[in-house]
């Protein structure tokens, strides 16, 4: 664990021991907390999902900022995948899945008819829970985005594209020698920061990473949080977790979710060391999930 | 092993148990592993027997009786004018000129029925082999030339041993009289058991001396080749439309069903449909590979469809999510990365889809690539059959020699099975390599 994790740690002990008061009960769905920041990169205003019958995100308005990584955590099935993959319209790919309400990136809904959903995901690209690296060459992995969106002139370019998202990734020591062999012949770790990397290449603008160290090792999981608070400088990232020391670690502000409804935004100290609502103290606390 | 029941006191009962359990366990391993292999060995032992029944039975029709006829090639008989013109060296009576070589062999034989006889020992074929001989070299007309030519079935069935030498006259297609010259040739070494090209040379004919397996291998190639180059692109075209694009609904759904009930039809229903559509409304020749192609298509696609609809089903959706994370049109995530890896699987049931067209009969039979068709056919507008036609057709054949043409045009048959899995294993190995 980084020292800031340990500290983490001491601190959310300190929450759990202190008599500290929440000003909100369990029974209040409205969100409490800074729903908005100053000059966002998304703002997302009263987005409800359905699937089917199933009301999956109620009545969701929350912003991201620029250069902050935002995580998202909450008991599992509570929406936080699903609310997600509203940000780059993911959920377009899954049957009777309806999305409404306004998204707004850098100002412009996303989820307007004029907007192409492929350049969109260019602008806010994804990490999945489980790294899927392509079956093919490490180089290919990372080659492939700027390839599609056509980014690179040159192989020249390309390989400079590739070097550097790597290097971002803190994975090109890894394989520089190796870019040929298959990606998927990595470890976990090294498989999911290749994933990111593949992100990168593309440049966006938004980082979604759903879960991204669920299935990785303690060593694996160290590396890519450092990497996400590399990436943060250039990136707005949103991070799905189901570990509250890591939205701890890795966060600027944190966003509690339960069933369906967005309980609590804070700034992550102020919301692990002072919860306003009953519900997510419960949650940090560990009297639920 | 150590006994666990000493060094584990503490667990014992509950290993002791386990322990005592174990017997039985294995027991109802060993016999799994048994019923497996007794399996296994079934099928194998069908396997050998149908193969060495069949090779047993064919392999002697990969040799063939030829006899060693002197002919006398008189110039007034051939090119009496002396123009060494090929249209007059092509219309002469070569057929006389052997019919002379044998009288001259047995200068005794007389009367009609005998001569006859006579003449049925050299097959019909040897006149078209002595008149490619003179046209290739017309230098011969004048010279007395010594050739081989094939000789007749019940010649070469008796030299293989299918008609037995002591079985009573009345019983045997062979009189005594002609036993007796057949002796005289084998001792004047005029018999010879040749290996037998013309089978892998000519097409079918109604002599089964001269009938060769090119014609309908020809067929075959040319009607698979129909088959391939039309139901590959459309199964999987169809199969990746159904799969990753068309919206799941009642349409879709009604189109699965469909294509599930196609693929069970009998194959037959696809001929009739064939004669129908493809004959009597647009005009297709009949007998034509291209048709026996477009019909086997037919019942090919839905195979096809099939298998790589579950090709494209297993590959993990993760791919595809992460093609379409960093912004890959679902094309580009479906092109570069689902496909490629159905691409096995996708072969696996074309390969599958090929081998059911190559061994299918029944519908080739109502568009006429049944009918007696001696050309070798080349290309696919020219009438012809296909393998398992002419296997049909020559079991169905009289003439003993035929029987053992039927078992070796079946080896042909599985030889070419062999070579197309072949071709699809390498294949198969290949696209799977890349990853
Ligand atoms: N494809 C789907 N179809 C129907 N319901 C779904 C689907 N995906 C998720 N859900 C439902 O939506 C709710 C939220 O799911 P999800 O966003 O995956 O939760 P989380 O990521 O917080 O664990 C869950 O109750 C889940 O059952
Ligand atoms: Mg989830």
């Amino acid at each position: 664990m980084s020292p800031q994790g340990q500290a983490m740690a001491f601190k959310l002990d300190g929450a759990a021991g202190a008599a500290h008061v929440t000003t909100v009960g369990r029974d209040v769905r409205e969100t409490v907390g800074e729903v908005r920041v100053n000059d966002p990169r998304v703002r997302c205003t009263d987005v409800n999902v359905h699937y089917g019958d199933k009301h999956a995100i109620k009545n969701i308005s929350l912003d991201v900022g620029k250069g902050e990584v935002l995580a998202m955590i909450g008991p599992s099935g509570c929406g936080k995948s699903t609310f997600l993959r509203c940000l780059n319209r993911m959920n377009d790919t899954v049957r009777e899945c309806r999305v409404t309400g306004e998204i707004l990136l850098d100002g412009e809904d996303i989820n307007s008819r004029h907007i192409d959903v492929v350049p969109l995901r260019a602008r806010v690209a994804m990490v999945f829970q489980k790294p899927n690296p392509f079956p093919k060459s490490i180089y290919e992995n990372v080659a492939f985005g700027p390839r599609i969106h056509g980014l690179c002139e040159s192989k020249a370019d390309l390989d400079v594209v590739v070097e550097s998202s790597l290097r971002k990734a803190n994975l090109w020591d890894e394989v520089k020698d190796r870019l040929d062999d298959v990606g998927t012949g990595l470890s976990g770790g090294q498989q999911q920061r290749l994933c990111i990397a593949r992100a990168i290449a593309i440049e966006p603008e938004v980082i979604l990473m759903d879960e991204p160290c669920s299935a990785l090792d303690p060593i694996s999981t160290a590396k890519v949080e450092q990497l996400i608070e590399e990436l943060r400088q250039q990136f707005s990232i949103v991070i799905v977790t189901h570990s509250m020391q890591q939205a701890a670690r890795v966060s600027q502000r944190t966003a509690y979710f339960h069933m369906g409804d967005l309980i609590e935004v804070s700034e992550t100290d102020r919301l692990f060391i002072k919860p306003r609502h009953q519900l997510t103290e419960d949650y940090i606390t560990g009297r639920f999930g | 092993m150590t006994n666990p029941g000493k060094a584990l006191p503490e667990g014992a009962t509950s290993f002791a148990r386990i322990q005592a359990g174990m017997a039985k366990r294995r027991a109802a391993e060993r016999r799994f592993k048994m019923l497996g292999r007794l399996a296994v060995s079934v099928g194998l032992l069908f396997l050998s027997v149908l193969l060495i029944s069949i090779v047993s039975k064919g392999y002697t029709a990969f040799w063939q009786t030829q006899m060693r006829i002197d002919v006398v090639l008189a110039a007034e008989d051939i090119d009496p004018e002396g123009t060494r013109n090929a249209e007059t060296l092509r219309k002469a009576d070569y057929s006389s000129l052997i019919k002379q070589s044998m009288r001259d062999m047995f200068p005794e034989v007389s009367g009609r029925r005998d001569k006859f006889a006579l003449y049925g020992l050299v097959s019909n074929g040897a006149a078209f082999d002595l008149r490619d001989k003179v046209m290739a070299d017309p230098s011969l007309i004048g010279t007395k030339v010594s050739l081989w030519v094939p000789a007749d079935d019940d010649v070469d069935m008796l030299m293989k041993g299918h008609i037995d030498r002591n079985a009573a006259e009345d019983d045997r297609r062979i009189k005594d009289n002609v036993l007796g010259w057949i002796n005289q040739l084998e001792a004047e070494d005029r018999l010879e058991l040749r290996f037998n090209i013309d089978f892998f040379t000519k097409g079918d004919s109604r002599d089964p001396e001269l009938a060769g397996i090119r014609g309908a291998l020809m067929g075959t190639i040319f009607t698979l080749i129909v088959t391939l180059s039309l139901s590959f692109p459309l199964g999987v075209a169809a199969a990746v439309y159904l799969e990753e694009f068309a919206p799941k609904n009642k349409w879709t759904d009604l189109i699965e069903v469909n294509i599930n009930n196609l693929a069970a039809v009998p194959s037959i229903v696809f001929g009739l449909l064939g004669l129908a559509v493809f004959i009597n409304v647009f005009g297709l020749p009949r007998s034509a590979p291209l048709l026996g192609g477009l019909v086997l298509t037919l019942m090919t696609l839905p195979t096809i469809i099939i298998a790589s609809r579950a090709a494209l089903k297993s590959v993990p959706p993760s791919i595809r999510d992460a093609a379409l994370g960093i912004g890959a049109s679902p094309m580009q995530a479906t092109l570069y990365h689902v496909i490629p890896l159905a691409l096995p699987g996708m072969l696996t049931g074309t390969i599958i889809g090929m081998a059911q067209a190559l061994g299918e009969t029944a519908p080739l039979l109502m568009i006429g690539m049944v009918a007696f068709i001696a050309d070798v056919p080349q290309g696919v507008f020219d009438p012809s059959t296909a393998l398992p036609v002419q296997i049909y057709l020559w079991a169905d054949s009289p003439e003993r020699a035929y029987v053992e043409r039927t078992s070796a045009a079946i080896m042909v048959l599985l030889g070419f099975l062999a070579l197309m899995n072949l071709v699809a294993v390498l294949l198969r190995k290949r696209f799977e390599r890349r990853w």
